[in-house]
């Protein structure tokens, strides 16, 4: 377990690396001068000289590329051109609310998409199945951020239940994180619906039954429990899509996350803010990839790690 | 024993013919899938049609009558300056169409060649190809799509490449596993036999049979294009007004909404039925050509 741990961790180090370079060339490839880009408009020559000196653009690329793995490993990302604060502060105060938003948004989804997908299996065509199926295609198909004005629309203006946006309470909490699953939720479904399929027409499901277990017994501790790693794969791989929404809900309700941060640092031509910010979202959705395969070792004793 | 395996794998190549048929015939079954296709039908018409549709320029603001409610002279209301809505619905059902067919049309001609390159040569060729597909997968799509616009500045032109660009490492994954399968298939390794260009048989004998997903993959990948496009215009790094696009419309709405729902409401319907379009289309081929690829 722990040689496939290092193995696994090791394996990540290439997909970094291929993103770090992927945004050091975003900003090489930038028309101008990146030097001028990273001042921003207003910077007068003689800031943008300085900084091409501290940047090092005088140097070969693949130096640059050196010195910028260097500060990123020293968690260095630069300085906002917008705020003029450190890149790496202000990441780091809205990471944790746009992970507080995702983990609610992905243990809703699960609550709801899971025992979806199992009740629309255990009965394969009937009305409850087509109903399972079709609202899922609904939510693929309902854009986010509608999504969250229409919730907004009723709940908070009309109905006055809940605030619109902002941050505080858990109530502030509720409707961004609905608007959000909303998007996973049905991807969750549809998975849990055609791996139980799956498992229900093995034999061991047979046997179960012929033995004469109860069908609650059958469907949560023989099948449920098999279908569960293409599940938790779809989980994980849906994360990069919650990460996509979550840019979007967070514009809506204004939430001060990461997404936020994206939108409004595009919005300013803010590149190093955009650089970083993008490059931890990045990372993220590597490492949420990384704990879903390792959480294969739980859920199924069968996956050996040599 | 050869002889066997050769009789099995024609059997096999009459069973493909047959199931393809077999494919429409389940096509035209699926209730879901018909839907799909009206739907789609009734968009291209709105899309193609709009001029006729609609009378009047959909961007001339008219100040007198902004933010009016849905009535008999404005059906959907106006927005904020005044425009007709549904004038602005039916032309961004152009917009949209066009970022579709744009978005998609990038994706497919840099990601099929590729795809099939990797897959066909394999070795070297691919495993450099699989690295850069790995590195721009280590980005969720739409962080791809808002990366590239970030570089590349706003506009339509600019959202098509961007969401095109970002859908590529998708079909090159796609093409290459269905070449991976196709190729190792007796009818290749018979043209290569005869002595076959490569570049003929990727083109007449493996192309053919990877089309049902890549097709598949095209009507979902419409329906995405639609969702990302809507999404950036939405943020106000998309499509830029005073250009009728459904995602731009409910961005300037957020600050309408408060007293006149309407202004919010339409728009989204309009993108939520273009994508539901193409999704269960999609999924309807999907099931009838393609049914163990199905999640």
């Amino acid at each position: 377990m722990l040689h496939f741990l290092i193995r696994r961790l090791l394996s990540i180090v290439p997909v970094l690396l291929g993103i770090s370079l992927l945004l050091f060339l975003m900003l090489r490839m930038l028309p101008g001068d990146p030097a001028q880009v990273l001042a921003g408009q207003m910077a007068s020559p003689e800031d943008v000289r300085i900084i091409r000196i501290q940047m090092g653009l005088d140097q070969p690329l693949y130096i640059q590329y050196g010195v910028f793995l260097k500060r990123l490993v020293h968690l260095d990302l630069g300085v906002s051109a917008r705020t003029q604060n450190s890149v790496t502060a202000e990441i780091w105060a809205r990471l944790p609310n746009t992970i507080l938003l995702a983990v609610c948004a992905i243990t809703l989804a699960c609550m709801f998409g899971i025992p979806a997908g199992v009740i629309a299996a255990i009965r394969p065509y009937s009305w409850t199945d087509y109903l399972v199926t079709l609202a899922s295609l609904f939510g693929i198909s309902m854009p986010v951020f509608w999504l969250g004005l229409m919730l907004m629309i009723l709940f908070s203006i009309t109905l006055q239940w809940l605030p619109a946006g902002g941050i505080g309470t858990w109530k502030h909490l509720v409707l961004p994180s609905i608007t959000l699953a909303s998007f996973v939720v049905a991807f969750i479904a549809r998975m849990t619906r055609s791996c139980m399929l799956e498992v229900l027409s093995q034999d061991y499901v047979t046997t179960a039954r012929s033995k004469g277990l109860k069908e609650k017994v059958i469907i949560i501790k023989h099948a449920l429990k098999n279908a569960l790693i293409p599940i938790i794969t779809v989980v994980g791989l849906q994360f990069g899509l919650l990460l996509g929404g979550a840019v979007l809900t967070e514009t809506v309700f204004a939430w001060p996350g990461l997404g936020r941060l994206i939108v409004d640092s595009i919005l300013a031509r803010d590149y190093a803010m955009i650089q970083g910010s993008i490059l931890i979202f990045g990372l993220l959705y590597t490492l949420v990839n990384l704990l879903v395969d390792l959480l294969y070792a739980f859920v199924d004793p069968r996956v050996h790690y040599d | 024993m050869t002889d066997m395996k050769d009789v099995d794998k024609g059997l096999e190549s009459d069973e493909n013919t047959a199931s393809g048929s077999r494919g429409w015939a389940k096509l035209k079954r699926n209730r879901a899938a018909l839907a799909g296709g009206m739907l789609l039908l009734i968009y291209l018409v709105c899309a193609l049609g709009a001029p006729v549709l609609f009378k009047g320029d959909p961007s001339a603001p008219d100040l007198m009558h902004s933010l009016s409610p849905p009535s008999r002279a404005y059906f959907l209301g106006t927005d904020e300056l005044g425009r007709s809505i549904l004038g602005r619905i039916l032309y961004g059902a152009r917009v949209s169409l066009l970022i579709a067919v744009g978005v998609v049309g990038v994706g497919l001609v840099i990601g099929v060649p590729v795809g099939l390159v990797s897959g066909y040569y394999g070795g070297k060729t691919d495993f450099i190809i699989q690295r850069f597909t790995d590195m721009m997968l280590a980005f969720p799509g739409f962080l791809l799509a808002l990366a590239l616009v970030a570089i590349l500045g706003v506009g339509l032109k600019n959202t098509v490449i961007s969401i095109g660009i970002s859908m590529i490492p998708l079909y090159i994954r796609l093409v290459r596993g269905c070449v991976l399968t196709v190729k190792e298939e007796v009818y290749v390794e018979a043209a290569r036999a005869c002595g076959t260009r490569d570049l003929n048989i990727i083109r007449r004998h493996i192309l053919p049979n990877v089309l049902a997903p890549i097709i598949i993959q095209t009507s979902l990948g419409m329906g995405t294009a639609i969702l990302f496009a809507a999404g950036l215009g939405f943020l106000g790094i998309g499509v830029q007004p005073p250009t009728p696009e459904w995602g731009s419309m409910l961005g300037s709405a957020r600050a309408y909404m408060m007293g006149k729902p309407h202004v919010a409401t339409f728009p989204g319907i309009a993108i939520f039925l273009a994508v539901l379009s193409f999704n269960l289309l999609g999924d309807g081929l999907r099931d009838a050509f393609d049914p163990r690829s199905r999640i």
